[in-house]
């Protein structure tokens, strides 16, 4: 597994048209961004260079170190629930016939609603008068009000994220799972493996980079999440789940100088950078080393 | 068979898709009902079935464009998405050229930027292009999520093919085109179905840059629905019937690219 690839500068030509259309829309607005974050803009055609002045504000700002922690939290629950649950679906799923059809369809359908209605059923859904989870909630004599309990909200926009969400990584996992040559089971077959045993030898090291993606994809957006949390509570109650990008967003909307605002997004763009490498080198790492164990 | 599941495989599913789709029958529920209706009480099943919210929608242009719209610029960046993507994919899984592993987080990492503020200078390049309110401007727009994503996913697939397998190709005298058209992309058919639905996905429900990008011409539907929250107060039946209406292109699309997803690996070869 581990011969290296050949060295072939000629593929090249087979990134460039990717390279391009990326950095055609990517690097502009990330240069614009940069250059407000360093300026203090009075007026369209008045600025001051401050340097780094707004990053410093924005990295003593204390409202700023909650919400991040607030997101953290948020972001390694959303982790921990999906990808384990999406790996489960992923395994339990019809492989054939119309039933994996059907399946397929269903599983799908949060996904493909678009985030603002993503949060208006839930706002509607969740209602204790009159809404089908809030008001069976309720009839089982639970006191649940999402509009008022910050802990109630804070569970609520994390049931709706697992709800929107937890199908991206079962149909990735699925699909991965499907590109398994049959060879692989009867090997397993006739070694007598169970169960487990193939899953935690055969499957998961097969699942490596479709998990990685499902990872990567679901901690960098969960990361930014805003649409869906904004429409259902609002940020609140109180600051229960003002998560990041709703603090950017009340912080940017209503000021004439984007100054601050672009500091705090390149501050949040490079945190998420951050995250995304380490555990992507962390799981790159960890696959390299099962398959080491594996050829051992 | 029994090798790849798990006991109680049957219930966990089962009680997932519960889970599922009881929010979307409620979205179902409330397109169904009027608003007094709806805000008023409490009800397990709708009253009485209207279709009224529906109708409205389908009758106005100014909604239904909406759909017309989105399905334009969606195709648009699928096509051109997963197309530019596939070679890349494969220069990334089977070369080492000059930046490669750099280049490869780097397509990533354009997924991350938050949008707040972003978006103002998206506007501004758009503008200057002369771009403004086209399709075309959020397909490229969109691409910038896209086509890393895309890139990602049909790597891991491609990467699950053996080199052997374009070796032996070679030797059989397959030009590098034919090669990739003819062997390469059936075998990687499960990964481009999921890859052509995912873009399809992100591009279909995203709403901040579509709306910043547009005005009336290419207006997005997520875009369109917003006009549903005015000062009299949330149209709630319209917005659910809306809603209702925009699962049903994608659920389309993942029903015809289901087969591929389903299939797996054709390993005639090996």
């Amino acid at each position: 597994m581990s011969v290296a690839k050949p060295v072939n500068q000629r593929a090249w030509w087979l990134v460039l048209p990717v390279l391009v259309s990326v950095a055609f829309s990517a690097l502009i607005p990330l240069m614009t961004v940069v250059n407000y974050s360093v300026q203090d803009i009075l007026s369209p055609s008045q600025s001051v260079f401050v340097g780094w002045e707004w990053y410093k504000e924005v990295l003593r700002d204390p409202e700023l170190h909650s919400a991040l922690v607030r997101q953290l939290i948020f972001s390694a629950a959303v982790l921990a629930i999906q990808i384990p649950l999406g790996i489960a679906l992923a395994l339990s799923m019809p492989r054939e016939g119309w039933r994996s059809s059907l399946v397929l369809v269903l599983l799908a359908m949060p996904l493909l609603v678009p985030w603002n209605v993503v949060g208006t059923i839930w706002q509607i859904f969740a209602r204790a008068d009159i809404g089908l989870l809030g008001y069976v909630l309720t009839q089982m004599g639970f006191d649940y009000n999402y509009a008022q309990d910050p802990w109630d909200a804070w569970i609520t926009v994390l049931v709706m994220d697992v709800w929107h969400w937890t199908p991206l990584v079962a149909l990735l996992a699925f699909a991965g799972l499907r590109a398994i040559p049959e060879a692989y089971y009867q090997a397993a077959r006739i070694d007598g493996a169970s169960r487990w045993a193939v899953f935690r030898h055969v499957q998961l090291p097969k699942l490596r980079s479709v998990l990685m993606i499902a990872v990567l994809l679901r901690l960098m957006d969960s990361f930014m999440i805003y649409t869906e949390p904004f429409v259902l509570t609002g940020g609140g109650p109180g600051t229960a789940t003002t998560f990041l990008s709703q603090y950017l967003t009340q912080k940017a909307v209503g000021q004439f100088d984007l100054g601050p605002a672009a500091a705090f997004s390149l501050v949040y763009f490079l945190i998420i950078l951050l995250l995304c490498f380490v555990l992507y080198n962390f799981m790159k790492n960890v696959g390299a080393d099962e398959q080491q164990g594996r050829s051992a | 068979m029994s090798a790849r599941s798990f006991p109680g495989r049957r219930i966990l599913l089962v009680l997932y898709l519960l889970f599922a789709l009881a929010p979307i029958y409620w979205l179902v529920h409330m397109s169904l009902r009027s608003n007094e209706a709806i805000t008023g009480a409490f009800a397990w099943f709708p009253e009485s079935l209207s279709l009224a919210n529906y109708v409205g929608i389908l009758t106005d242009p100014s909604w239904y464009d909406g759909y017309i719209n989105s399905i334009i610029y969606v195709t648009i960046n699928t096509v051109l998405s997963v197309a530019i993507a596939l070679p890349a994919a494969y220069a990334f899984s089977r070369y080492s050229f000059l930046g490669d592993k750099h280049l490869f987080f780097w397509l990533l990492t354009n997924r991350m930027t938050p949008p707040a503020v972003f978006l103002l200078p998206f506007f501004q390049l758009y503008t200057a292009l002369g771009l403004i309110d086209t399709h075309i401007a959020v397909a490229l727009a969109h691409m910038v999520f896209n086509v890393p994503l895309a890139v990602w996913i049909l790597e891991g697939f491609i990467s699950g093919v053996p080199r052997e397998i374009d070796e032996t190709a070679y030797i059989d005298g397959y030009s590098f085109p034919r090669f990739f058209v003819r062997i390469l992309l059936p075998l990687i058919k499960a990964g481009i179905g999921v890859t052509a639905f995912f873009c399809f996905m992100f591009s279909w429900v995203e709403l901040l840059l579509a709306r910043t990008l547009t005005s009336v011409d290419a207006k997005p539907i997520a875009a369109t629905m917003t006009r549903t929250v005015s000062a009299a107060g949330m149209d709630w039946g319209t917005l659910a019937a809306a809603g209702v209406l925009t699962i049903v292109p994608g659920a389309l699309v993942i029903y015809f690219v289901r087969r591929y997803i389903a299939k797996g690996f054709a390993m005639g070869r090996v």
